[in-house]
């Protein structure tokens, strides 16, 4: 059983984050798309036309991919994690329905406008379609962080005895002595602005905008450097440098507050971000290296009190955080990833900031196309986002354990500490969570998980080969220099019928 | 409203999400299916990918769609039905990214290796996504060995055996049907001269399939009749099934495709519906023990969730049946090839 444990945790992890490749290159993308194609629709531009199509043909690309790699994440909660399924799926499938019905079918209906139907529609049209992919690609990440966020701070559900008519009226189901649980809805607005829904989702937002950002700015760099496409690039890099310094400076500001949300309701997976040990005044560690056993940081470089003053804007710089010694050995999460993701995705979101600064300031001066080492980094920085991005994830997913679905934590009156039993540790109501160790499916072997872990290793990495070989070309290609045949005129659905003879007749 | 009331809807709907699912993912794997066999060039080739080009991602929608609301509505069975799967729909979800990124990735070059490798790849998806379908609705039909909890206690080799594989066949021949029609209505000129014969082709397949899955089923998996004789009403649907079977025929040698098409909509329709029917009450029949079942009550979520599960429903479906129609119509018509097709 261990095994299928490691090895579902080890799939998830790794499907997860491939699928997670794509979302925040759509997502960022589609933002792009709309405001090129808006300007292009004020002003009739070719370049902007140019521009658009550019981008689409990259957005279609890992579009596709991200849908392939989704359908494997929405069939593997039953396949691999049953026992959960079944415990949340009262509360969390409504969400994974609702995503479906509202912002799937959105996005690939319009995409199929935006990517083959140029000729077939009017301008307008087409415009309104930009809009609706940009939309459901971000209605796409709305439901899923919901139901993710309701897993990592619970609310508006009751955890309740399943009831089953056991010949003299309905009686709590046993089986083998255990009373079997579910939780179910309680009110349905509490559960989507559960205590971290809004946070956490301007956060993940913001991460997919500096993607779609630095990618743009990636391949603008990169032409610059190259000297092909200049006006192209020129125009693409405007935009999102500014794109890129807005979301950074948020993601900074946001995920600040999001910490100390954290702290509020995950005290053990802050602590264990900043591998705080002890509860009480807390430094902030700059440069270190968590030693889980003598539970301290070596090579430890801190500023002091530099916790205390992150988690409660205390401007003392001493008051006590709750750390990881308020928790039994078995219910701490995983100390060097989490303590290692959240320094990744922290230091690079300082970079970034950086970087888009340094961009604005050059730009502006006009010697941005002479600062070949600030342009280099620019190509190879979207790199380092999406490494964020990942980072981000981990330590927000590891930090959870060992649960899969958190249970609500009790703070004593001022909310200076937990209340914690006659050991001295926090004892967690196991009934109102769910342990990960006991989520999965009973009926999977570990034969069985071994060769679906080994066969989409396999699979992901072949796609993830050709995906960069396809888009690696497809930037060197650069963009197509569009005559525009329907400048102005408005290419309506009577036209279409006229193009399709004319294609039949090259045809035969 | 009852909750009992409330269990049956949520049946229902999720029978409209998988005959929305089957009729239009349906011919887009009928059509992987023909892929090789139809089309004898390179334009060719293109032609058939780009019929469903701007439509095989919307269609596959609706199975996510399916499967979020089996997840939400009923969560006891999509554990237990995914979990007793497992390898099977892995495969499944191979064939599905299969199909996905060969249309994707096939354009991009031009070299006749890489496009065969990708014509290998979109066919082998296409048809074997249409054959596990199959496999897992015979194997469901005959009911799977679970334990008290609902996790299956079997391996894969007890989902595998003669009747599900023909239902696999079966399921195969009908969409190959499906999917020629299809084609059929969408091409012109010597590609459509050629569907012709496999229009009529798939069609004798697949009524002789029917005729072996009709009545190994009545033979071997008793319940499969028991409602029929409970609700007479029911011999309504397997009567329009014979009748939309024979006017596919008709359709076809009157050189009326649509109707035909129409008809083979039909004709999976009242193969859902009968499916359906056959499991009734039941969602997950336990071989091993009745009292095991995983019915489409004691398998739902609570009144709550069902009623908000509609309300969403009630919100999202008109919109989403209005913009497939409105993508339908943009791209209505014989299929051609232009500067973005695939
Ligand atoms: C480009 C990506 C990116 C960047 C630069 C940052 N983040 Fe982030 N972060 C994410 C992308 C991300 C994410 C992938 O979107 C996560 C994962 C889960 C979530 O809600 O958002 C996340 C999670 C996450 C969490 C955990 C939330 C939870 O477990 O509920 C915190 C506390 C922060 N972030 C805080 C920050 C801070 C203080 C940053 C300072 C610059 C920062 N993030 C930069
Ligand atoms: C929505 C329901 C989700 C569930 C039930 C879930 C569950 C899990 C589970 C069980 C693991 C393995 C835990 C471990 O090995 O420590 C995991 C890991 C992970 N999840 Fe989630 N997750 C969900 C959503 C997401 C989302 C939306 C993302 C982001 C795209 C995500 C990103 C990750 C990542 C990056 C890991 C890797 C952590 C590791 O390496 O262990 N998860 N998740
Ligand atoms: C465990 C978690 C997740 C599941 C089960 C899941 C499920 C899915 C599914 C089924 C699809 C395919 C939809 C289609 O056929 O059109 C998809 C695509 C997509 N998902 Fe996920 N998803 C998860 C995590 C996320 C996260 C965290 C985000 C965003 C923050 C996200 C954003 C998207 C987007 C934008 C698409 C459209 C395709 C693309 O842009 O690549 N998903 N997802």
């Amino acid at each position: 059983m261990d095994t299928v444990i490691l090895l579902s945790r080890l799939q998830f992890a790794f499907t997860i984050m491939f699928h997670y490749i794509f979302p925040p290159l759509t997502i960022g993308l589609g933002i792009i798309l709309a405001y090129l194609e808006t300007r292009f629709y004020l002003t009739k531009k070719p370049v902007f036309a140019a521009a658009c199509q550019f981008w689409m043909k990259i957005f279609v690309l890992n579009f596709g991919i991200g849908v392939a790699s989704g359908i494997v994440m929405e069939f593997q909660f039953g396949t691999n994690w049953a026992t959960y399924s079944r415990f949340v799926g009262d509360v969390f499938g409504s969400a994974l329905a609702a995503e479906g019905i509202f912002a799937f079918f959105l996005e690939s209906g319009f995409l199929a406008v935006v990517a083959f139907g140029r000729q077939r529609v009017s301008r307008g049209f087409y415009l309104f379609s930009v809009y609706m992919v940009a939309l459901g690609s971000i209605f796409s990440s709305v439901w899923i962080v919901v139901a993710n966020s309701w897993q990592q701070t619970p609310a508006g559900h009751h955890v309740v005895d399943i009831m089953r008519d056991s010949g003299s009226g309905m009686t709590p189901w046993v089986i083998d002595g255990i009373v079997q649980r579910r939780a179910e809805i309680v009110n349905f607005l509490d559960l989507v602005f559960n205590p971290s829904t809004v946070q956490r989702l301007s956060h993940v937002l913001l991460g997919c905008f500096a993607v779609g950002a630095f990618f743009v700015l990636s391949v603008s760099a990169y032409f610059i450097l190259k000297n092909r496409h200049q006006e192209f690039a020129r125009h693409s890099i405007n935009g999102a440098l500014v794109l890129a310094l807005i979301s950074s400076l948020g993601l900074a500001i946001n995920g600040h507050t999001q910490a100390q949300n954290v702290y509020r309701y995950q005290p053990a997976k802050l602590a264990s971000f900043e591998a705080h040990f002890d509860t009480g005044r807390a430094d902030l560690n700059l440069i270190g290296w968590p030693n889980e056993k003598e539970e301290r940081i070596d090579f430890d470089i801190s500023i002091p009190g530099g916790l205390s003053f992150m988690v409660f804007d205390d401007l003392t710089f001493s008051k006590p955080v709750v750390g990881l010694d308020r928790f039994k050995p078995e219910d701490r999460p995983p100390l060097l990833l989490s303590y290692m993701s959240w320094r990744v995705m922290v230091g690079i979101g300082g970079l970034m900031i950086i970087a888009s600064v340094l961009g604005l300031y050059y730009n502006w001066r006009r010697t941005l196309n002479d600062k070949r080492w600030l342009l280099w980094c620019f190509v190879f920085g979207i790199g380092l986002v999406m490494a964020s991005n990942q980072a981000g994830w981990i330590g927000a997913e590891v930090g959870r354990q060992p649960w899969i679905v958190h249970p609500p934590v009790v703070w004593n009156e001022d909310g200076s500490d937990l209340v914690v039993g006659a050991d001295g540790f926090y004892e967690y109501q196991e009934r109102e969570g769910l342990r990960t160790v006991n989520a999965v499916s009973p009926a999977v072997n570990a034969q069985e998980a071994a060769t679906s872990l080994i066969l989409f290793t396999i699979l992901y990495l072949s796609l993830a080969a050709v995906w960069i070989f396809v888009l690696d070309r497809k930037i060197r290609k650069g963009p197509e220099e569009i005559e525009i045949t329907e400048d102005g005129t408005e290419h309506g659905f009577q036209d279409a019928s006229s193009e399709r003879q004319h294609a039949r007749l090259s045809q035969s | 409203m009852s909750y009992e009331l409330l269990c049956i809807i949520w049946f229902i709907l999720l029978n409209v999400l998988l005959i929305g699912y089957a009729i239009l993912d349906g011919f887009d794997l009928g059509v992987g299916f023909l892929h090789p066999f139809v089309a004898k060039d390179d334009t060719e080739r293109r032609l058939v990918m780009n019929s469903i080009g701007p439509l095989w991602d919307g269609n596959e929608v609706w199975l996510v769609t399916f499967g979020g609301a089996l997840f939400a509505m009923f969560p006891e069975a999509y554990a237990s039905i995914f979990s007793a799967f497992y390898l099977p729909f892995v495969l499944l979800l191979f064939a599905l990214i299969f199909r996905a990124v060969s249309l994707e990735f096939r354009s991009k070059r031009t070299s006749p290796a890489w496009r065969s490798f990708w014509d290998i790849l979109f066919f082998a998806g296409s048809t074997l996504a249409a054959l596990l379908f199959g496999v897992a609705v015979g194997a469901l039909m005959q009911g799977v060995a679970i334990s008290e909890r609902g996790d299956f206690l079997g391996s894969m080799l007890d989902l595998i055996n003669g009747f599900s594989v023909v239902v696999g066949l079966f399921t195969v021949a009908l969409l190959a049907m499906h999917g020629s029609i299809y084609l059929y209505m969408k091409t012109e000129g010597v590609l459509q001269q050629r569907l012709y014969g496999w229009m009529k082709g798939s069609w004798y397949v697949y009524v002789i399939l029917f005729v072996v899955v009709t009545i190994w089923s009545t033979m071997f998996v008793p319940a499969s009749l028991q409602h029929f004789r409970n609700t007479p009403v029911l011999w309504v649907v397997p009567l329009i099934n014979v009748l939309a079977i024979a006017n596919i025929m008709r359709a076809i040698r009157q050189e009326r495709p649509f109707y035909a098409f129409i008809s083979s909509c039909l004709v999976i329709a009242a193969h859902i519906i009968l499916f359906s029917a056959n499991l009734f009450p039941n969602l997950v029949p336990a071989a091993n023990n009745a009292a095991y079942n995983i019915t489409i009550f004691n398998g739902a979520s609570s009144r709550l969730t069902l009623t908000i599960g509609l309300i969403i429903v009630a919100i999202g479906m008109p919109l989403v049946l209005s913009y497939t129609s409105l993508i339908y119509w943009t791209f209505r018509g014989k299929v051609t090839l232009g500067p973005d097709s695939y």
